[in-house]
Order: C-alpha cells, then structure tokens, then sequence
C-alpha cells in the first residue's frame, strides 16, 4: 500500500519527545497531525477527523503509560480502541417482521452497488433460512435494471416482479401484494440510485417507504467513497431513517475511511459488507478489521495487544 | 450564485491570515483534493498572495482560480487535451474503470454526440459478465440509434471485442467505442483481460486504440489515485472522464492524478441522459471547486 504505517509515523515524529510515565500534551500534538493525515488519506470526513482527534486528545491527556509501551504506542493504543468502538457491533442483524414478509428496501446513490447485493442478501437468506424471497423491479429509470435484476433472480432461482408503470410506489403495492399471496417470507425492493441532492427522486423513497412499510431500509455504500460520504449518508438517514448501512468493493485496495464517516453521522449499523461482484460475495462486518484497514496497518497492532 | 457565496466566503475574513488559508485547505480536502495536494497547493497559493501582494478578497479570489488553472495547465499539453479524432479513420475508444463508475452510460452519451455530428458509431458490448450490461448497452443504442455489436452470454471478452472492431472497419465507422466490464485495479486476473482486449485491438489496428479513457466516478476519494496509476500501466491510458459531477462532489481527487500523471480529464458527466456529457474546461471547474462553501 501506498502509504507510511500510521505508526512509523508516530513514533517518527515523537522521536524528539523523551516524556516517560504519562502522555503529554506535547505528544499528542506532534501525533495528532500524524492521525489527521492518515485518516484524511483513509476518506474520511474532515470533519468527523476533527471531532475524533479532540476525542483523541481528551482521553490520552495524562494517561499512564502501560508496561513496555512508549508513548507513541500508547496514543495508537487509543487510536485504535476508540476506532473500533466507534465503528459498533459486529451483530448487527438485519430487522425481522413478527409477521411475514420481512421487508428489505435497498436505496443509495448510483452505481454503488444495489441491484447486485439484492441477489446476494437473497441468496444469503436462502442459505441460512431457507427463505423464499420476492424481489421487486423498482428501479425503472436506469437502461436494463429490470434485465439485472431478473437476471439475477434467474441465477438464483428466485421470483422477481415488475410491472411496466411509471408510478415506483404502485409497483411496490402490487409486489407486495403478490408476495402476500405467495407467501413470500422475505421481499426485497431494489431502487434506482439517485442523487442525495434530487428532491423528486428522494419523495420518490419517501413514497415507497410509505407504502411497504420496510422493516429494513438499507443503505449501500460504495467503499471508495471519498469525502461525501458523511453527507450522503446524514442526508439519506434524515429522510429515511435508514436502519443499517452495507459497505460493498472492500475487495478492492481501498483504505474505507466513509465507514468511519457513516458511523459517526447516522450512528447506524453496518450489516454486511460486499466483497466481490459474485453472488456469494456477502460478508459480515469486522469493526475491529475495519478500523486497522482505515488506519492502514494490521500486523503493528497485534504487537502493541500483546504488550 | 456562486459569486455571491464567494463573497460571502470572502467576506468572514478581515484580512488574509491563516484562518484564511486554514479555511481554504479544509475546502480543498473537502473536495477530495487530498491532503498532500491540498498542503502543496495552499503554500503556492500563500506565496503567490505575497508576491503578488494580494489583499483584497477580490484580488485574492481571482487569483486562487487563476492559480488553479495554472496549476493544472502547466501539467499537461494543451493540445492533447480534447478528444483525438483522426478524420476518415476507424477510432477506436476504449473505456476502463472500476465498477459502477459510470462507463457504459458515458458511451451512451458519447454516441449521441457523435451521431449529432453526423459520424457513423459503432459501440461494442464487450462486458459479457455483469448481468444485465449488454442488455444495458442496447438500450443506449436503440436511444441513439446506434449499431451494437454483442456476442454470446459469458464469451470472451476480448473475442467480441475483436468481431465489435472488424465490423467497425468493415463498415467505415467513424468511431468505435469499447465498452468493457468494471474491474478492480487490484484485481489481476480481470486486468489481465483487459491487457488482452487492447492486444486484440492493437492487432486488428496497430494505431488503435486512439483513446484509452479511465472513467471515474466523482464521488470517489483518494483510491481514485490507485486507480489511474494501476489502469495506466495496464492499458496506456489517454485520459479522464470525470462522472456524477452532478452530484455534491467535486472529484478534487483529478488534480493530485494531473499533479502526479499529468492526465487529463477530457469529459465530466452531468446526469444520467444523453445529453448530459460535457467537455472539461479547467477554469470552470476551478470556480466549481469553490461552489457550496458557505
Ligand atoms: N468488486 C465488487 N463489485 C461490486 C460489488 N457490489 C457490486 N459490484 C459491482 O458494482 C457495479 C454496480 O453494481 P449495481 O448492483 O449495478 O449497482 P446499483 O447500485 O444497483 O447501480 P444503479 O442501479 O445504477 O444505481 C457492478 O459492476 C457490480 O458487479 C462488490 O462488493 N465488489
Ligand atoms: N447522476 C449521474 N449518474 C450517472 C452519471 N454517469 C453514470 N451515472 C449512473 O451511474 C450508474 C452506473 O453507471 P454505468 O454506466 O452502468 O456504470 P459502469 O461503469 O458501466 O458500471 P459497470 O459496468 O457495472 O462497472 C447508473 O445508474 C448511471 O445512470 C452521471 O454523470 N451523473
Ligand atoms: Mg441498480
Ligand atoms: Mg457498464
């Protein structure tokens, strides 16, 4: 990777300090620049950054220094704890209805992957309950989504409904409709990716929201999300009160700092993470991982664990 | 509009201090322009201000914009900048990029531009992977009245690419755009492939392809800078298309790819319709940069 371990750099530009016992602030200054640039090379929020590194500094200010770390590990130490806390539970689960179906509404910005983690949640499902899910064709502004997803659903065995209308809330109805009929145990509804900033398009989830009533609103988001993450996701959370969040392309190379900006600004989950375009490319959520990816080391930290 | 919010930007500073440039770095990193670049950028712009003893914010605005452009002049050859065109030629465009960035649509757009010129366009359909992006492509072409070239389900890609380009230049076509499916840079095998797709054209056409455009999705942060190095050393590549500018990013990321690669955007997506494509001007996307500041 292209960047300088965040700890090198710390201790490098500690190197002047001699301080032992506790954390000074004079340690926290010469690392805090440190932290700042490490995560603002990760994508995460410039704001969220600051707000961390005060956090940062509040807790390390005058804390002893344990066993055999120095300072500089020590302020790592925090980094990293406060990182993984931040980044929340590992459990997070998906809604479930007291009643069939459960409903799953998918909404995002374009391209970030919805349509494929459609088929990959359904598949998910049918893996570990079995389940007999309907998909919904409610994207039927972008050319092909309808071909996609039924593709999809082709690949899986799964039945896809769509309807050639232009009222997106209507073709929500009327799937879900079927699935009371079908007794379907899980619905899941694919949108068209729209703009957080498209007032017609964001009514447009508003009105679908309102007829099906999901138990889970899903936001996807692309895992090289630069510094718009934070408010795409405030944006999509205000208006829908999403209830979880999942992180697809963390098979590429990125570092991932948007999750660190999702979690700060909605506070909600991470459910699942995509990790490949196949279907089967589904997994849970690691906070731990995840936080020594957006600092962009791993093997330091199972060092600084064991001292 | 935005001299108005400039303004007002301007105007919560008395004087030029580092507050001021303070402010303007966090704007920058905002963007996406990155931390490094910001840094480098801010110091120029700090000196240029003393040199030029720049103190009013009116000074002060006209040359951040003045800089930026010339910043991103300076790394690049004015003359490569546009789209190549070789007049009574098959051109042969390529279009790379990681998924979802938005390369398909672009060619959408493309060949409505291109017919609107009068120019005879064949696209070729050579993402045989994702479900649904021949159907996709089709759809564009039956937008724009534009041929496309398709083969069977899963095929080779670099296989239709090869029967996408003959036909080309069997038909005389002005332009020939390859789309190909998204991959990651990280991905060796599906760059492999990607390898092999250019081979094959280089094979039917020495010179081509004339244009080997990365596509890259504006919302995207500083892996964007991964993205540019690992596609060019896999498919030479001649430039930039810019997507989803649209949106509340500003793909601020271009300018650490023109600091470090000299490329060059040559084409900024607005939408998601035909019509909404545009060539890139520097100057404009330097105010851009400024746009929602207060
Ligand atoms: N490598 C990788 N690719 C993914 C992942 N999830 C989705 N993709 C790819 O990303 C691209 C976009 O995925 P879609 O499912 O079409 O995205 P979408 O959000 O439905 O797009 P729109 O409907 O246009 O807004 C496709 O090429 C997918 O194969 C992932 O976890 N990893
Ligand atoms: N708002 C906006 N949306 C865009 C723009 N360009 C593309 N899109 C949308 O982004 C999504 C992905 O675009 P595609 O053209 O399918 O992207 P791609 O790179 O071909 O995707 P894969 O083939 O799956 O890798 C679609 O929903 C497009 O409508 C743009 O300039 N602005
Ligand atoms: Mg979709
Ligand atoms: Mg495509």
């Amino acid at each position: 990777m292209a960047f300088e371990n965040l700890s090198e750099r710390i201790q490098k530009a500690l190197k002047n300090l001699t301080g032992k016992g506790k954390v000074s602030e004079a340690d926290i200054n010469a690392a805090s620049r440190e932290i700042r640039l490490a995560l603002l090379e990760a994508d995460v929020n410039f704001k969220v950054v600051k707000d961390f590194i005060k956090k940062i500094k509040e807790r390390a200010l005058g804390q002893e220094v344990q066993g055999s770390l120095t300072p500089g590990q020590q302020i790592i130490k925090i980094v990293n704890d406060e990182l993984t806390k931040m980044m929340g539970e590992e459990a997070a689960k998906l809604n479930k209805a007291p009643h069939i179906p459960t409903i799953i509404m998918m909404v995002g910005l374009q391209g970030t992957g919805k349509t494929t983690t459609v088929g990959k949640l359904a598949k998910y499902l049918m893996d570990t309950e079995k389940a007999r899910p309907l998909l919904i064709a409610g994207d039927i502004y972008r050319p092909a989504a309808i071909d996609q997803l039924k593709q999809i659903g082709d690949q899986l065995s799964v039945p896809v409904f769509s309807e050639d209308e232009k009222d997106v809330a209507k073709i929500v109805a009327d799937g879900l409709a079927q699935a009371k009929e079908a007794k379907n145990d899980y619905v899941l509804i694919d949108t068209a990716g729209r703009l957080e900033i498209d007032e017609a398009l964001m009514e447009e989830l508003e009105r679908v929201k309102a007829v099906a009533k999901p138990d889970n609103i899903v936001l996807v988001v692309d895992a090289m999300t630069g510094q718009v993450g934070a408010q795409v996701a405030e944006t999509f959370d205000k208006r829908l009160d999403v209830t979880g969040v999942i992180l697809t392309k963390l098979d590429g190379d990125t570092r991932g700092g948007a999750a660190l900006s999702i979690r700060a600004v909605t506070g909600k989950p991470i459910l699942f993470t995509g990790q490949g375009e196949k279907l089967s490319e589904l997994e849970g959520f690691y906070p731990d991982r995840m936080a020594s990816r957006i600092l962009g080391m791993g093997d330091v930290l199972t060092l600084i664990e064991k001292a | 509009g935005f001299g108005a919010r400039l303004n007002a930007f301007f105007a919560q500073f008395r004087s030029v201090d580092e507050d001021f440039f303070d402010e303007l770095e966090d704007l920058l990193i905002e963007s996406d322009v990155g931390f490094e670049t910001s840094e480098e950028l801010i110091d120029q712009l700090k000196d240029e201000a003393k040199l030029q003893n720049a103190k009013s914010h009116d000074e002060l605005k006209k040359l951040i914009v003045q800089k930026l452009v010339e910043i991103y002049d300076q790394n690049g050859d004015a003359a490569a900048e546009k789209l190549t065109y070789n007049e009574g030629k098959t051109n042969v465009y390529l279009f790379v990029g990681v998924n979802g960035a938005g390369k398909t649509t672009t060619i959408g757009k493309l060949a409505q531009r291109f017919k609107q010129e009068g120019k005879k366009v064949v696209l070729v359909a050579a993402d045989t992977f994702r479900a649904g992006a021949v159907e996709q492509l089709k759809e564009w072409g039956k937008r724009t009245e534009t041929e496309v070239v398709t083969g069977p389900v899963q095929a080779d890609p670099a296989s239709v690419v090869y029967d996408g380009v003959k036909h080309g230049l069997e038909e005389d076509a002005d332009y020939v755009l390859v789309d190909t499916a998204g991959r990651l840079q990280n991905k060796q095998n599906l760059m492999k492939e990607l390898e092999k797709i250019e081979r094959t054209i280089k094979k039917l056409v020495p010179d081509q392809p004339c244009e080997t455009l990365l596509v890259l999705d504006g919302s995207t942060g500083q892996n964007a800078l991964l993205q540019a190095k690992d596609f060019d050393k896999t498919t030479k590549l001649t430039g930039l298309v810019l997507t989803k500018l649209d949106g509340s990013s500003k793909g601020g990321v271009i300018l650490a790819i023109r600091n470090e690669m000299k490329l060059p955007v040559k084409l900024v997506g607005l939408g998601e319709k035909a019509e909404d494509l545009a060539d890139f001007d520097a100057a404009s996307y330097a105010v851009g940069l400024f746009h929602g500041i207060v």
